[in-house]
């Protein structure tokens, strides 16, 4: 489409002999958010230094606003704005100075720069601690800062990587409401995230990652109606049974939970579906404890199709 | 990329290292007290039975200078670590700027500590009684052969703190730049070690840069020291500013 600015299309890379991406197609339309939902170690925050020129790809091609990631880093670059997973500020500098730095950095002029920063640290509320060294600031402070640093030059196009991981809930909404100002301002974002309440709750689109690889794409619903309605929780009094249990019922269970001891299976929640499962698992000689009947959250769908265990 | 974009980014990350100076008061009054110590030292408890044929304390300035620049290199190492290690050199790198900027930002701020630590030390000797008898252009060799020094052991640096996973280890790789002085002509006269150490002593590339010095400031002979102290400290400058490229390169590009 051409109104994708964030294009990659079978994008490769290896470290040794580990595949960390392979083959992940991407696509982010304009003015909107996208997220890349995956476990640790899934490959998000390589497709996202990629996606800002930071590595190169084995294979594949990735564009960003139409440039080439790997022919034209100086383009891509001039375009965008990343905010890894560490607050990349520097701690001998106050809060101002790393404004007025990143803003020169940025090819802003002095007074552009000055007036960038007073707005941005009176946005994400760092007024009066802008004159202390950022090697006081609390994590929260120093990750807003990061954003405001980011924000300085009025990127069109910002990657955040896992940017809320580790924040307070108020920091965090903070960093939800600035990302819905961005995109009502016309402004595409790409985040990764752990959190798929954060994925269900910001992003237009969402990419399933797991183990380098795309296991879902679409939007949130769509993902969601990918499994049946509910789905029954059994839980069982001890790990013997519960291991029967995982034996027999494994393939099908959505998700397990080995601490609490519990499995959940798809159903339609009519009672004659949960005698059938009962059944079976008295045929079996497996004790079943208690029951629960659940609606699926963006979680399971999340547990499902990495096949994880809940953690 | 613009020319002028390029001098925009290394002035501003001069003048960003410039700033840290001040607030990183301790390991600066590490680099400048420790070595002051030891000049002290040297001249008040060792140098009355070392013989070197003048008043001690003239013997042994230029020593105590590239002293004060080894401890000194430690702090280049560290911080440059610290930009690899922290982050915020993807964020220079994601940037449409000349990311090799931020190592010359280093290198910068090294040779204006070390000017004003070469200050305190001179300033202090001549309270302990240095005199030197240098007329003004010997003065000025004296600096431009200093500063080629700091310039090539901070590049060195540079690529010690390229090389380091972690901040100590890019401190523990300078220990040789306090090590070195140690075995030259920096504090005693070489023909007292023994052999093997002698050979080193004569031959390593710290006595030359001394010998250099020592002539300027004390009119004591140079012979071929000065070539030798311009060749080896030039090469490795370029050596190392060339590895430093590289080692930029391999780090942050992967």
């Amino acid at each position: 489409m051409v109104d994708d600015v964030v294009r990659a299309t079978g994008i490769e890379k290896s470290y040794g002999r580990v595949k960390v991406l392979d083959g992940v197609d991407l696509s982010v339309a304009k003015g909107t958010v996208a997220a890349l939902l995956g476990p640790n170690g899934a490959g998000k925050t390589t497709m996202i230094r990629i996606l800002s020129t930071l590595v190169r790809p084995d294979a594949g091609e990735a564009t960003v606003a139409g440039h080439d990631v790997v022919r034209e880093p100086d383009r891509v670059k001039q375009v965008i704005s990343l905010t890894g997973q560490y607050a990349a500020v520097d701690e001998l500098l106050t809060a101002e100075e790393n404004m007025l730095m990143m803003g020169r950095l940025g090819r802003l002029g002095r007074v552009e720069s000055r007036r960038r920063a007073a707005e941005l640290l009176a946005r994400l509320d760092l007024v009066d601690v802008r004159k202390r060294l950022v090697k006081t600031y609390s994590g929260g402070m120093r990750r807003r800062l990061d954003l405001a640093v980011s924000l300085i030059t009025r990127p069109p196009v910002i990657f955040l990587d896992e940017r809320t991981t580790g924040l307070d809930p108020r920091s965090r909404q903070t960093m939800w409401d600035i990302v819905s100002e961005l995109v009502a301002s016309g402004v595409t974002i790409l985040l990764t995230t752990q959190y798929l309440e954060e994925a269900d709750r910001l992003a237009d689109k969402i990419t399933l990652l797991d183990g380098g690889k795309v296991i879902a794409h679409g939007t949130a619903e769509e993902l969601k109606s990918r499994l049946s309605n509910e789905q029954v929780e059994l839980s069982y009094a001890d790990a013997e049974n519960y291991e029967k249990a995982v034996v027999d019922l494994g393939g099908s269970a959505l998700h397990r939970d080995p601490q609490r001891r519990s499995l959940a299976v798809a159903t339609d929640g009519s009672a004659a579906q949960v005698r059938v499962l009962l059944d079976r698992m008295e045929e079996r000689g497996i004790a079943v404890a208690t029951i629960e009947l659940q609606r699926p959250s963006l979680d399971d769908v999340f547990m499902s199709l990495t096949g994880g265990e809940r953690s | 990329m613009r020319l002028s974009w390029a001098l925009t980014d290394s002035v501003t990350l001069i003048g960003r290292n410039l700033r840290h100076l001040p607030r990183n008061i301790d390991s600066l009054l590490m680099a400048v007290i420790l070595p002051v110590m030891l000049m002290l030292l040297f001249v008040y408890v060792f140098g009355g039975a070392i013989n070197t044929g003048t008043e001690y304390v003239n013997y042994v300035v230029p020593g105590i200078i590239l002293l004060c620049a080894g401890f000194g290199a430690s702090m280049t190492a560290v911080s440059v670590a610290n930009d690899m290690l922290n982050g915020i050199i993807d964020r220079f790198r994601s940037m449409p700027i000349l990311s090799s900027a931020v190592l010359t930002g280093h290198v910068v701020a090294s040779l204006v500590r070390n000017a004003l630590s070469t200050a305190l030390v001179i300033g202090v000797a001549f309270l302990a009684g240095f005199r030197p008898t240098a007329t003004w252009l010997e003065w000025l060799a004296a600096v431009a052969v200093l500063a080629l020094f700091v310039s090539a052991i901070s590049w060195v640096s540079v690529c010690l703190g390229l090389i380091a996973k972690s901040q100590d280890a890019a401190s523990g790789f300078t220990f040789a730049f306090a090590f070195l002085p140690y075995v030259s002509s920096a504090f005693v006269p070489t023909d007292t070690m023994p052999v093997v150490l002698h050979a080193f002593a004569e031959n390593q590339p710290i006595t030359p840069v001394i010998e250099t010095l020592r002539g300027l400031l004390l009119g004591t002979p140079i012979g071929n020291s000065a070539w030798l102290a311009i060749a080896w400290f030039g090469g490795i400058l370029v050596a190392s500013y060339v590895l430093a490229a590289y080692l930029f390169k391999r780090r942050t590009t992967r």
